[in-house]
């Protein structure tokens, strides 16, 4: 059984007959109307969410399919106890692929170890955040013509920020490049990414400090928030919450054909002026999530056979 | 000099670094043994460590898990004892999955509240020798 618990389950080429797929999806929406019809998604979202499960649910709808699940831990049977494993037993009778997000790093990965349908990591704490990597990816091939040749500037939570970490472990693998990871010290990228994957794969990256200074070199700035979630301290959060803060005399330092990319939500860290500047990318990034969250349920329950 | 006869069928784990051998008594969970008598001697004079343990197990040969030696101390001599004998002296290597032998200490990684989850850790940097957890990947720090 198939599942994605990390972009890396995916070769790169595996990744562009997605992307292609995507494509496609957006380019002929009527084709696949009815392309899941019968079959249920089910998405358990341990921890709130609004786009990626919203993402999860309109990808399933688009392609003529049914939607369960739950949105917060409080709402299900874990409020009373119950284990990932359990729980994951009960839904694989009930749909035919899932989405989990969960706070604990590697709850969907237990979850596979038990799951009779693919299961997809829709997010585990601080530690990855495939699908989000697989929209990042679909932006920057759709919008720069291709994934590779690039300097990119890694903003804000860089330690808790699990898209920063399944974004990078996904780019290492396309050709020339370049990391500039802007972030306090206190939230620089953990040791996993920054020595097993940076520096042991030679891929070039500088750790700064200041946005401003990077601002002139980079090609796409990606831009992330601070977690209060992630915190234990309260106060650490209010120290680190607006520490970087992207306006518009900051955009005047960076090149015409910058992208400006964001997971999402927002708080502080991307003043609203921007939204209107061209090279803002974010909004086309979320609508892009859903495009290539339909290729991926296509290709995994195809791969398992449901389809 | 202190004297323990030697032992007909079991191991000699020697060479092990003074004051390591009641962790390794614990890792190999030696007191669990239902079929065994164990001998540790500890600060051993050694001309090649100046100081050393040695633990002597009285066994079955292989009932012992010993990959895990070699994620504690590659350096560790293992002996097999068969009929008074030494017939075998294994070297160590670093087991590229360790399972349920150290904790996950991240709090955030599903181990710490997921009942009954083998605890698993994968070799990830055979050189640093560094171990990670299966589920969050965390560096284990603890040894």
């Amino acid at each position: 059984m198939r599942h994605l618990m990390s972009p890396l389950d995916f070769t790169t080429d595996e990744l562009y007959d997605l992307m292609r797929l995507a494509d496609d999806i957006r380019e002929n929406r009527q084709k696949y109307a009815k392309a899941c019809e019968g079959k249920t998604l089910a998405t358990c979202f341990y921890e709130p969410s609004t786009r990626t499960r919203l993402s999860f649910e309109a990808a399933m709808l688009n392609l003529g399919g049914n939607v369960l699940g739950f949105a917060s831990a409080d709402s299900s049977s874990a409020a009373k106890g119950e284990s990932v494993s359990d729980t994951i037993r009960v839904i694989s009778g009930y749909a035919d692929i899932c989405a989990i997000r969960h706070p604990k790093e590697g709850a969907p990965l237990v979850a596979t170890s038990h799951s009779g349908i693919p299961v997809i990591n829709a997010g585990d704490g601080g530690h990855q955040h495939p699908t989000q990597t697989l929209t990042d990816l679909y932006t920057i091939r759709s919008l720069r013509g291709e994934i590779g040749g690039l300097t990119i500037g890694l903003c804000g939570d860089l330690k808790f920020g699990r898209t920063v970490h399944s974004l990078i472990n996904a780019l290492v693998r396309y050709p020339d490049i370049r990391f500039i990871l802007i972030s306090p010290p206190e939230l620089v990228v953990p040791s996993y990414i920054r020595d097993d994957v940076l520096t042991a794969r030679g891929i070039p990256f500088t750790e700064v400090k200041s946005l401003e200074d990077a601002m002139p070199e980079l090609d796409i700035l990606y831009m992330t928030r601070v977690q209060r979630e992630r915190f234990f301290n309260e106060e650490d959060y209010i120290r680190m919450k607006d520490f970087y803060i992207l306006d518009k005399s900051k955009m005047e330092l960076a090149r015409e054909n910058m992208l400006v990319l964001h997971p999402l939500p927002r708080v502080n860290e991307i003043s609203v002026e921007v939204d209107e500047d061209p090279r803002a990318a974010y909004f086309t990034q979320a609508h892009n999530g859903v495009f290539i969250r339909m290729a991926l349920i296509l290709t995994l329950l195809k791969e398992a056979g449901t389809l | 000099m202190l004297n323990i006869s030697g032992i007909r069928e079991g191991y000699v784990l020697d060479h092990i670094k003074a004051g390591m051998s009641l962790k390794i008594y614990d890792y190999l969970k030696l007191g669990e043994l239902e079929d065994g008598t164990t001998a540790i001697i500890m600060n051993a004079r050694s001309n090649k460590m100046g100081k050393k343990d040695i633990i002597k197990v009285e066994c079955p040969v292989d009932s012992i898990d010993l990959d895990i030696l070699g994620y504690i101390d590659h350096n560790i001599t293992v002996n097999i004892i068969k009929d008074d004998e030494i017939v075998e002296k294994r070297g160590l290597s670093l087991p590229h999955e360790i399972r349920n032998v150290i904790r996950c200490k991240n709090p955030r990684c599903i181990t710490s509240v997921e009942q009954g989850l083998p605890q698993i850790f994968y070799l990830a940097d055979e050189k640093n020798e560094v171990y990670r957890c299966r589920y969050c990947e965390e560096k284990y720090r603890g040894k």
